[in-house]
């Protein structure tokens, strides 16, 4: 019995990494950049909704769309102005570029709102406890839980039943070929960037009634998403979102019977897909660009 | 001419005339600052040359290296105050804990190449970070590991004066050993690694074996930087082995030019002054400077300052092929999973 309400915790967590990975693999497919800023944009998503309550009193449910439209918006900005040029380097130079910008959010948040959680209720509507047969729950986590698969599978069908998703998966694996066949894949690499930003400001929001929000919240947490998407296989939208449920589960489990290591378990998770199937639980070496 | 053979030659003369103004820079530093400032810059130096012997000389982006600086830092500071040993034994054991730390962790980490190798030394890296955070009994946790003795041979070393110069031979050590490294056979493999690593398996060199090689001459060297930077400090904190402190390591060596033995020295000597003006003129931004230098380097100014300075003023080619980041690598150019 324990052990269920642990996984479904577990679940709820995975949530948060699901998003998370799942904009970062994105991203990854379209332009080859591993966004390290994407922490940052997570924490931009939960202190934003939190400004907006204290300063104009927008709800948590108009912040749910206003905020990750908003940094999906400056998601575009940032790609055209700084990763763009940087596109067609080593990746490693986005890398060391979005690492920065990273540091400069974190660290402009921190002098305008100090280091100290910011508080932010729960909505009314989703206050309050839910019997699910076998235990009773917040409320709220269950509509994190729902909320996150329906967005993941959403977007695994945009993917994959549409000609915008057709576009961008035949980009991420042959932009070459792809051009060569007439498709504009440029036209494409902005708004998926934008979009990728926008899943971490979403998870950002859906954080905050449940999270601490302050500056600091998105810098470990981003090193943990990137032992998701190496476990997940970092080409694979599939694999990063089922590692983030996963290593959420696996976390939780951990917190149960060893509570001191759960953190830590992640990254021996990781260390032994390294040795085993270095390519990833669901990557396959030819979609995987080193 | 006469400068760019200065900075470009490689004649002996020229050579020495570095060195010794290096030494001389080495054993003035602290009578032109506050000696724990230039002890810092003395750590930090060795500890920014060991990572360029993995990123500037191999071509691999370790963003995990604070597990080696930290995980000496605690384990010389536990040896030097459970054995009261002269400090120069505790380094050295500080050092070679890091180092058997980066045996399992160099050897998992080469598995993936490129970007991907970035990303799981940072989060090896982290691994590390919660290990000390949790084992407090050891660490200390968050109070860090307090009252680290600076003892050798009843010397009497409580001036950072004093101990800067007692220090100076364990950093200079460290980077004669960087220099020997690099530019040894050993060392042109390295460069062969990062060139070309599938031409450089074609002529029968085992890359992956040079890379563990490498990881842990680089996390040796950089527990020896970590240790001093301990013993001088009197503790070791969680900071030691954090992120950020990663990222540190790495904006020197892209500020002052990888794949240059100097450039990490001056990015290093760069990043400490300015952190300790930043912290003196009570400027509390320093992630905000950190990130700007970030981004600035990483856009416009990709070879750093002394590879800049090398890259302007070379007239003949030079004879170890140097990293030109300005070069566009093709993406889909990246090396096959070796298996």
């Amino acid at each position: 019995m324990e052990l269920v309400l642990q996984l479904f915790n577990g679940l709820v967590s995975g949530s948060f990494y699901a998003l998370l990975a799942l904009g970062l693999s994105v991203i990854f497919g379209m332009l080859g950049v591993v966004n390290f800023a994407h922490g940052a944009f997570y924490m931009l998503g939960a202190v934003g909704a939190f400004v907006l309550l204290d300063t104009v009193g927008l709800s948590w449910w108009l912040a749910l769309v206003v905020v990750p439209v908003v940094l999906g918006l400056v998601g575009m900005v940032f790609e055209r102005l700084l990763v763009a040029r940087l596109v067609r380097l080593d990746p490693l130079y986005n890398f060391l570029l979005t690492f920065g910008i990273a540091l400069i959010l974190q660290d402009v948040v921190r002098l305008r709102y100090g280091v100290q959680s910011q508080p932010y209720s729960r909505p009314e509507l989703l206050d309050g406890q839910v019997n699910l047969g076998l235990f009773v729950y917040p409320k709220y986590q269950v509509f994190v839980l729902v909320f996150s698969v329906v967005v993941s599978v959403l977007v695994w069908l945009v993917l994959t039943k549409t000609r915008v998703g057709m576009i961008v998966r035949a980009s991420t694996e042959r932009p070459e070929l792809t051009r060569a066949l007439g498709i504009d894949v440029r036209r494409w690499v902005t708004p998926v960037f934008g979009f990728g930003i926008a899943l971490a400001g979403l998870a950002g929001v859906l954080a905050a009634p449940m999270r601490a929000v302050n500056s600091g919240m998105g810098g470990d947490l981003i090193i943990t998403i990137f032992a998701v998407v190496v476990i997940g296989g970092l080409g694979s939208v599939f694999g990063s979102v089922a590692a983030g449920y996963l290593v959420g589960m696996l976390s939780a489990v951990g917190n149960l019977y060893a509570s001191a290591f759960s953190q830590s378990l992640v990254f021996v998770l990781m260390a032994l897909v390294l040795l085993l199937r270095p390519a990833g639980l669901f990557g396959r070496e030819e979609g995987v660009r080193a | 001419m006469i400068i760019s053979r200065l900075v470009a030659g490689r004649s002996p003369v020229v050579r020495l005339a570095f060195l010794v103004v290096g030494l001389v820079l080495a054993f003035g530093l602290p009578w032109m600052i506050y000696p724990p400032v230039a002890l810092d810059i003395a750590a930090w130096a060795l500890f920014a040359v060991a990572l360029d012997l993995l990123l500037g000389y191999t071509g691999l982006l370790s963003f995990g290296h604070a597990a080696f600086w930290g995980s000496s830092a605690y384990a010389t500071g536990i040896i030097a105050v459970e054995t009261g040993m002269p400090f120069y034994v505790a380094v050295l054991g500080g050092a070679v804990v890091a180092a058997l730390i980066a045996v399992p962790i160099a050897m998992l980490s080469v598995r993936r190449t490129g970007i991907y190798f970035a990303m799981v030394t940072l989060a090896f890296a982290q691994l590390i970070y919660f290990v000390a955070n949790q084992w407090r009994s050891v660490t200390g946790g968050e109070n860090g590991l307090q009252g680290i003795p600076r003892e050798a041979f009843g010397w009497d070393l409580a001036d950072s004066f004093y101990f800067y110069y007692a220090a100076l031979p364990l950093i200079l050590v460290g980077l004669l050993i960087a220099w020997r490294v690099v530019y040894s056979p050993f060392g042109r493999v390295m460069v062969a690694i990062r060139e070309n690593p599938a031409r450089a398996r074609a002529l029968g060199y085992p890359v992956n074996r040079y890379k563990v090689q490498v990881f842990v001459i680089s996390a040796f060297l950089a527990g020896i930087a970590g240790g001093v930077y301990a013993v001088g400090h009197g503790f070791a904190s969680l900071q030691e082995v954090y992120w950020t402190t990663s990222g540190k390591v790495v904006v020197m060596n892209i500020l002052g030019g990888m794949g240059t033995l100097w450039g990490p020295v001056l990015g290093a000597g760069i990043i400490v002054v300015l952190e300790d003006y930043l912290a003196t003129a009570g400027i509390d931004a320093i992630g905000v400077v950190t990130g700007a230098i970030f981004v600035v380097t990483v856009l416009v100014f990709r070879r750093g300052i002394w590879g800049t300075a090398k890259h302007l003023l070379r007239s003949r080619r030079p004879s170890v092929p140097e990293a030109d980041p300005q070069a566009e690598k093709p993406k889909s150019a990246a090396e096959p999973q070796p298996h």
